[in-house]
């Protein structure tokens, strides 16, 4: 037989409780500094950002095309209208496809191969470096049609959302309990009716935010497009030759000498932030109302 | 053990009879050799200590097990004559007819209307003023329409707990299924809706026939006619209600309900 533990002096556990608190301290200390690092130069680029870009910012910018070099005035015109041309309809193609493989792998595929395999492709497109995907789209589409342009641009956005737009409809879907799917089979429904009228609306916010993060991730993105789309100093809706957009520009007028260029890169910058920050804040909205 | 045959009163109409059936997932046996008559228009509950297999009888019922691939059903669970297991009707038709309630609230992410439309416009094509009164029905006979009358546009999930649990049973009635399945429909529950969720199993079996699993004893006895009790995938006795809760004629039965074991 065990004999009882002897009741404990309360003495004995300050000093433990102590040393606890002393490191709980610490922790909490080295936390908040790691935590300042990184936002201090968010903040910092957030501001140059901001006063940059405010400073040149003005009706021009989105009436005007972008200037000839080493001339004043001018605008950004033919690359915004190029940068939203190119990210919706990359986000277009990729969404359906984005959010009908998501289905497949959290619905049908969760055993067998297939999904397995279609997963572990999908983490690789996932993390693959954007200029890789640019050199990809270059070769099959920009090298065989002997022209970049608009199209090509928007195959090389558009592979950059379908592996985030998977991962996210297959992760909302995966979070919805098996009670629902279960409860709905109860009634008699078949399975497609099962997903679309029950799993998709319940993971819906969780949908439509993943397709937000991926409007906002190719949104920035200049590496596919410097070898898909390339740049365009006029404007131009025609899809089949090269289009302006906000990324390469910027990259060519910071890279310039000329100041009036140079000027307008920090407002191309400005618009960039200000459209991901605005992407970014509506996900976030819209999966608070849900959750 | 065919005697399971002569436990009902005679004059009861079977509605429901489970031949030799066993039940694996994987290489578990979870169910070993049932055998039971349901009777039409009739509550019979199943009790037992936790992992004894009556929630797995029950999804057997409706073939729910189907939905996991390692989960298997050998044996015959006949509904008027045809055996669900093995029946050329599709598996949505059988469901259809074999309604079930979980032991969660499970309201569709959709309107309080709309939760129950759902399963109507399933198998029916019905008008809006048909469809309008099928769900008044429905609410009506889930004891919850006074409640929601007035906002029948607002989510399901808006509901409280026990109403949720009455709106998924309201659901489940507006199909008009033949037998409905209760798995532990009030264990997420407080006392008052589980009394509310009692009271209308007891009007439900004037029209169909229901099958609960329950925890509770004590509810067991107040809402049922027939009483099955199991224990490690065995059926050990099954019989009247009072007959079990009375004078079971198993010790283990007895051991059970009064509180000796389990």
């Amino acid at each position: 037989m065990i004999a009882a533990p002897q009741p404990v002096n309360a003495d004995y556990r300050l000093p433990l409780h102590r040393r606890r608190k002393l490191i709980n301290l610490i922790a909490l200390a080295l936390s908040l500094a790691a935590m300042t690092f990184g936002l201090v130069w968010l903040v910092w680029i957030l501001w140059d950002t901001l006063w940059l870009g405010m400073k040149g910012l003005s009706a021009a910018i989105f009436l005007q095309d972008t200037p000839p070099p080493n001339s004043d005035g001018g605008g950004l015109r033919n690359a915004i209208v190029g940068t939203l041309v190119m990210v919706l309809s990359a986000t277009a193609v990729g969404t359906p496809i984005g959010i009908l493989a998501g289905i497949y792998l959290a619905e049908y595929g969760q055993r067998g191969w297939l999904g397995s395999l279609t997963r572990f492709i999908n983490d690789i497109l996932l993390s693959a470096p954007s200029i890789v995907i640019g050199l990809f789209v270059y070769t099959i589409i920009v090298a065989q049609t002997r022209t970049f342009s608009a199209y090509a641009g928007v195959v090389a956005l558009a592979l950059i959302v379908i592996p985030v737009v998977i991962r996210t409809t297959e992760n909302m879907l995966a979070l919805i309990p098996n009670a629902l799917r279960e409860a709905t089979f109860a009634l008699g429904a078949p399975k497609w009716i099962m997903i679309r009228r029950v799993t998709l609306k319940a993971a819906r916010a969780g949908v439509v935010t993943g397709v937000l993060l991926a409007l906002a991730r190719i949104a920035g993105e200049t590496a596919p497009l410097l070898f898909t789309a390339l740049s365009n100093q006029f404007f131009t809706l025609n899809m089949g030759e090269p289009m302006a957009n906000l990324p390469v520009t910027i990259f060519k007028f910071a890279m310039s000498p000329f100041s009036n260029w140079q000027q307008m890169a920090w407002v191309g910058v400005f618009l960039i932030t200000v459209g991901v920050l605005v992407l970014n804040i509506a996900a976030r909205v819209l999966f608070r109302q849900k959750h | 053990m065919h005697a399971a045959t002569s436990a009902l009163k005679p004059g009861e109409k079977v509605k429901m009879t489970v031949r030799d059936l066993n039940f694996y997932y994987g290489k578990f046996q979870a169910l070993k050799n049932i055998n039971l008559e349901i009777p039409e228009k009739k509550v019979t509950a199943f009790i037992g200590p936790s992992g004894c297999g009556k929630s797995t009888l029950l999804r057997v019922f409706n073939r729910m097990f189907e939905l996991y691939p390692d989960q298997r059903a050998e044996g015959e669970v006949n509904v008027d004559g045809d055996n669900v297991l093995t029946s050329k009707e599709d598996v949505a038709l059988i469901r259809a007819k074999i309604g079930m309630v979980f032991q969660k609230p499970t309201p569709f992410p959709m309107s309080i209307y709309d939760n129950i439309a759902f399963g109507v416009k399933l198998f029916e094509n019905l008008s809006k003023s048909a469809l309008d009164d099928r769900v008044e029905w429905a609410l009506r006979k889930g004891a919850l329409w006074n409640e929601v009358k007035d906002k029948l546009g607002q989510s399901g999930t808006s509901l409280s707990g026990g109403q949720q649990q009455r709106l998924c049973i309201a659901r489940g009635i507006a199909v008009r299924p033949e037998i409905i399945l209760f798995d532990e429909p009030c264990s997420a529950l407080d006392p008052i809706s589980t009394a509310k969720i009692e009271e209308l199993i007891d009007e439900l079996k004037s029209d169909y026939t229901v099958a609960i699993v329950t925890h509770n004893m004590q509810q067991a006895a107040r809402v049922s006619d027939y009483t099955a009790y199991m224990y490690l995938g065995d059926m050990v006795e099954f019989g009247e209600t009072d007959q079990i809760f009375i004078k079971p004629k198993k010790k283990e039965t007895e051991d059970y309900i009064t509180g000796r074991f389990g």
